[in-house]
């Protein structure tokens, strides 16, 4: 079994179709909501985990792209500007997944773990020098 | 009064650092000499202790001048990059505040503010030599005409840019929660309600004033790193106060002593200064800044050897407490115990988790050890002590020798 954590677009043109019912239907994929939201020019977004095994969790994907959703990676997506990170610390509160987190209690310097990150943003909007972004 | 078993002097410290010869080490390390050695071997061996620091210090700013013009005018307001600055001063000085924030920023119109920019990214702009647009309105006199000036500036342009941190370094701080049952947005992070988070601020075992908590070497006159570059300690700092309460140790448990800082901003790296926006409270700017303590005798090695475990701070609530300005404390909790990263409070398991940069903070105090292992920084004679604790006698503190 694996997971992925991704970030789907709905276009004006799809938003109003059952697309993402079929992924446990079809492909067998067990999914965690973690945000859904419509946007003012009525383009849908949904942030999810997808979990399953490997090759129907790709399926499923291509599936989702065939129906005109745009499929982006959380983990791909959330960056950390290495050069304007100076580990204060501040995320560190804010982040549910502990996808930021100091693990070194010697240096003190603040691990990032994209794979862990659910996309919630708070990291962004706290961050004293803009390092993160999603 | 007793006499010291080691007496070194900033004089011999200096030329061994000439020659050289001096051990240089950084607090972080002491802290293992003084426990394995003791402290009068470990003040023998040891020459300079160099400390450190990488935080946030809303007390920070700059003067400028930025040179006369043709016709010439006298500063009314001032603006760079929007950023308001203060023009009170002769015609074509000002003052840029760390705090203030762009114009037309919407503030906490919308709580809580972002607050991208203001004084501290100003600052943070002018050392890393980049491009500013300056504004100014002057109202006209005789020997000052023009009414206004605008000019695209870097640092280079301006004939003075001096960093003049009113308070910084701050001796030791709070650690900070929310007990009330919403949200706060502070100058302590974001802090969640019913004591869900904890928050703290200081570099303990690294912080400069913890190392001489009783400004024995730390003086006025003192060259330190300031931002990168080489600053002075110009005074005491707004808020100074020696006289708070103390462990048996000596370490104060408030911010206690404090320093005003100095220096030349076109030395400085931006590595080492950053603008900061502070979600829900406004700018600011983070600095580092590393002072070196001269181990002159044992007793400054027993101060220089203090660990995270030695230095406590006590817990107080910014969900209702601070704001009021309500004196309550919900206990004292070491440095030691903030760092695991979970506190208790009332039997509660508490996340705690930093505001300034221990990381940051030891580059300071590395990059402060290389200086003087190059031959580049030498020790300042103080020139006047800061305000002194009343409490205080030589060896009084001394505990586990």
């Amino acid at each position: 079994m694996v997971s992925k954590k991704v970030i789907l677009t709905f276009k004006k043109e799809v938003v109003d179709k059952p697309i993402v019912c079929e992924l446990p239907k079809e492909f067998d994929l067990t999914f965690n909501i973690l945000e859904a939201k419509i946007l003012p020019r009525r383009e849908g977004v949904l942030i999810m985990e997808l979990i399953g095994e490997e090759e129907k969790l790709q399926k499923g994907l291509d599936y989702l792209i065939q129906n005109n959703v745009i499929v982006e990676f959380v983990e791909q997506k959330i960056k950390r500007d290495e050069e304007k990170c100076y580990h204060c610390g501040i995320c560190i509160s804010v982040c549910p997944p502990e996808a930021l987190v100091i693990d070194d209690k010697k240096t003190m310097k603040v691990s990032f773990y994209p794979d862990r990150c659910i996309a919630c943003g708070w990291c962004v909007k706290v961050c004293p020098v803009k390092a993160m972004s999603l | 009064m007793e006499e010291y078993k080691v007496n070194k002097t900033i004089k011999q410290i200096n030329e061994k650092i000439k020659r050289g010869e001096a051990v240089v080490i950084n607090a972080e390390e002491m802290v293992d000499i003084v426990k394995k050695e003791g402290i009068v071997d470990a003040a023998k061996k040891v020459d300079v202790v160099t400390t450190g620091t990488f935080g946030t210090m809303c007390s920070s700013g700059a003067f400028i001048n930025f040179g006369h013009t043709t016709p010439r005018i006298k500063a009314y307001k001032a603006w760079l990059n929007d950023v308001p600055v203060y023009a009170g001063l002769a015609a074509v000085d000002l003052f840029i505040g760390a705090t203030s924030v762009k114009e037309g920023d919407p503030l906490n119109k919308v709580h809580p503010g972002n607050f991208s920019y203001g004084g501290g990214h100003v600052i943070e702009d002018l050392i890393a030599k980049k491009t500013l647009e300056l504004r100014v309105e002057g109202y006209g006199t005789d020997c000052y005409p023009r009414n206004s000036f605008t000019k695209k500036i870097t640092i280079r342009d301006l004939s003075y840019a001096t960093l003049c941190n009113p308070r910084n370094a701050c001796q030791n701080y709070t650690c900070a929660i929310n007990t009330s049952d919403k949200t706060v947005y502070t100058y302590m992070g974001i802090l969640k309600p019913h004591m869900a988070n904890a928050t703290y601020s200081s570099a303990g075992q690294l912080s400069p004033l913890l190392n001489d908590p009783f400004y024995l070497t730390i003086a006025i006159g003192t060259r330190i790193l300031l931002g990168g570059g080489i600053g002075y300690v110009a005074f005491p700092g707004t808020q100074h106060n020696p006289n708070v309460e103390r462990t048996e140790r000596g370490i104060v448990l408030s911010a206690a002593g404090t320093l005003a800082c100095i220096g030349d901003m076109e030395k400085m790296n931006p590595a080492f200064v950053r603008g900061a926006s502070i979600l829900g409270y406004g700018t600011s700017l983070t600095i580092g800044i590393g002072i070196p303590i001269p181990i002159l005798n044992e007793e400054i090695a027993y101060f220089t050897g203090i660990g995270d475990e030695d230095i406590y701070v006590y817990i107080e609530d910014y969900g209702s407490d601070y704001p009021q300005n309500k004196e309550k404390t919900y206990g004292k909790v070491s440095y030691k115990q903030l760092k695991s990263g979970y506190i208790e409070i009332n039997g509660k398991r508490i996340s705690s988790s930093p505001m300034s940069s221990y990381f940051e903070a030891i580059e300071v105090a590395e990059t402060l050890k290389s200086w003087i292992k190059d031959k580049k920084f030498l020790l300042s004679e103080p020139q006047e002590k800061l305000p002194q604790a009343k409490k205080y006698k030589p060896r009084k503190y001394i505990r586990d020798e």
